[in-house]
């Protein structure tokens, strides 16, 4: 590999952790971190081809402008909205008190 | 509400414009009229049962593919055409990613840094001076779902141990219009705010992609202030009060904040960059913390491809647009003859000239018009503490009111009466006329001797009538009004009199 190695501390997995909301011990940090750098580093090696003028690819076909009518079709049932829902009330998904946000 | 009011100190408003520039930024969100979603075919309506109103795309379930509502991008061109705006020739959407029970997708579609419509403005009429205000750019993305918190204080999440979800409004196409920082307004920057909003409001009207009900939430703003000591360059920190939603209200935000942070500088302390949350009782107080900037990792929307507008569909839409505001409010006073003194008031008072126009296009008498939207109900809108637009009756109503004044049907006092029957929900004028019973007496008979009966019980007045002193007539004229419950015709009951006084 042309590139030198990715690193990746602890501290910025644990923020991406946190980001992702998911609950990660220390251990866990040190362990997932060198696995991610070898991902990095593996998505990074695309751009040993891709040259400065070759523009990101975000959408793998050549469509603009796909839109459709402003026509009203018809909606779910409530029942089968709710359906899924681990807890519901008054036919609204009830969920936890959010905490640290308003 | 348990909620107590600010403890927040606040500077003398003028002192804090003697010592700092204030300086905006405001963002208003409007939620655009289509008919069905931004990504998918569920309605818009406004008020329907929670719930009755999603489909596997905006519930964002999973191997659902949204689609893009093709007028609500036509929308934001003729949005962004009418501020001036460059329309971009290739644009994307992206996913902003945040975790909040009111986005079932744990995402919200938006552009990021390829909006659709960029780098315009708009020049406001402020009570005779004119403000520029730069626009960096208007973007299209979809609204969130409604959150109601429950135990606790009823509505507010301090207290409540779980929140209900209703995704009715998730995926309503909205509009985002973001300003430049707005400097040098000086004094006058709570003032231009709300002259802002109004000028947004009137122009969504005018263009009609937005039903623009303020207090529905058509039309949202979040008000960015910071503060410059006076003759300093450098930028303040600044605070972004959120979802405020009348017109009022950001004018009131922006001075509250003015006059909060000059408090803290003036004492050496530091604003906080924070979002705030505006109260109805005239304060703001602190919400989420914005140290730790947040970061929503925004990416290219793989679902949805580019949008590339032509530039003949770009041109076409330019073609369509309504008149201008400015050009419109000369047009409007030459043609209804009002002078320079009563077109100010008409445009201190937001949304009225639009009120007018549909009330004279209705059938009314331009001056009629403008004395019924600028007094009566002006003064019932201020009441309220609503806009005169947010009042329940159409220009419509009103040229129906003057309508059976013009006709004789009706006297002033009566004519109130029936607008204040309108808006309590009594229905249409002619409804309230029967319900309430309120037409004037048109029976000639009646009126006469209620005349005669005046005349008889005031002989010394009715003597000097017919000494000629006519003005004398009124306390005749007085007592036969009260003598009908004030449904006569006060102009008819006069000539009865003078006839049969001379």
């Amino acid at each position: 590999m042309a590139q030198s190695p990715t690193t990746l501390s602890v501290e910025e997995v644990a923020r991406l952790a946190a980001l992702a909301r998911i609950d990660l011990t220390t251990e866990e940090l040190e362990h997932f971190a060198p696995q991610l750098e070898v991902i990095l580093d593996s998505v990074a090696s695309v751009s040993e081809v891709a040259r400065a003028d070759v523009p990101p690819t975000s959408h793998a076909l050549p469509l603009t402008n796909v839109f459709r009518a402003d026509e009203v079709r018809e909606s779910l049932p409530v029942e089968a909205v709710l359906a899924n829902a681990p807890a519901s009330e008054d036919d609204r998904f009830r969920v936890p008190r959010i905490l640290g946000e308003d | 509400m348990a909620e107590v009011t600010t403890t927040a100190e606040l500077m003398d408003y003028d002192e804090a414009m003697e010592r700092f520039d204030p300086v905006l930024g405001l963002e208003v969100h409007v939620e655009l009229n289509t008919a069905s979603k931004m990504f998918c075919g569920c309605s818009t309506a406004f008020g329907a049962d929670p719930n009755t109103q999603t489909c596997p795309v905006c519930l964002g379930l999973p191997g659902s593919l949204p689609v893009v509502n093709g007028t609500a991008v036509e929308s934001a061109i003729r949005i962004g055409l009418a501020l001036n705006c460059e329309v971009a020739t290739w644009c994307r959407f992206s996913r902003k990613n945040y975790f909040y029970p009111d986005m079932p997708k744990d995402y919200q579609v938006s552009q990021y840094d390829e909006p659709i419509c960029f780098d315009g403005h708009v020049d406001l009429e402020v009570n005779g001076d004119v403000f520029r205000i730069e626009i960096e750019r208007v973007h299209m993305e979809e609204d969130a779902g409604k959150l109601v918190h429950q135990g606790g204080d009823t509505g507010r999440i301090h207290g409540a141990d779980h929140s209900l979800v209703d995704y009715n409004r998730a995926g309503v196409p909205l509009m985002e219009i973001v300003t430049k920082p707005i400097r040098g307004l000086g004094t006058r920057a709570p003032e231009v705010g709300r002259a802002y909003m109004a000028h947004l409001r009137d122009l969504m009207v005018a263009l009609g992609v937005s039903h623009a009900r303020m207090e529905q939430g058509n039309l949202r703003c979040d008000a960015n202030v910071s503060l410059m000591p006076k003759g300093s360059d450098e930028l303040g920190t600044r605070t972004e009060t959120k979802n405020v939603n009348s017109l009022r209200s950001v004018e009131g935000a922006l001075r509250f904040e003015i006059q909060r942070q000059g408090a803290l500088l003036a004492e050496g302390g530091r604003v906080v960059q924070e979002t705030r949350h505006w109260h109805e009782e005239g304060w703001t107080s602190p919400g989420r913390s914005k140290e730790t900037a947040e970061d929503y990792r925004y990416f290219p929307e793989p679902d949805l491809v580019p949008v590339a507008p032509s530039r003949e569909w770009v041109e076409q839409l330019r073609a369509s647009l309504p008149e201008p505001p400015a050009s419109k409010r000369t047009r409007l006073q030459a043609e209804y003859g009002f002078t320079d003194l009563q077109m100010r008031d008409v445009l201190g008072n937001a949304g009225s000239l639009d009120l007018i126009e549909a009330t004279v296009l209705a059938g009314s008498s331009a001056a009629a018009a403008r004395k019924w939207w600028l007094g009566e109900l002006a003064r019932r809108a201020n009441d309220a503490g609503v806009d005169l637009a947010d009042l329940t009756i159409t220009p419509q109503q009103v040229a129906a009111v003057q309508a059976l004044v013009d006709e004789g049907s009706l006297n002033d006092k009566l004519a109130r009466q029936v607008i204040e029957g309108v808006l309590a929900g009594e229905g249409e004028p002619a409804q309230v006329v029967a319900d309430r019973g309120l037409a004037v007496v048109s029976d000639e008979g009646a009126l006469s001797q209620a005349v005669d009966e005046a005349i008889a019980a005031n002989p010394d007045v009715a003597e000097r009538i017919r000494e000629g002193k006519v003005q004398a007539a009124g306390a005749l004229i007085g007592a036969v009004m009260k003598a009908m419950r004030g449904q006569a015709d006060a102009a008819r009951v006069r000539e009865l009199i003078l006839q049969k006084l001379s």
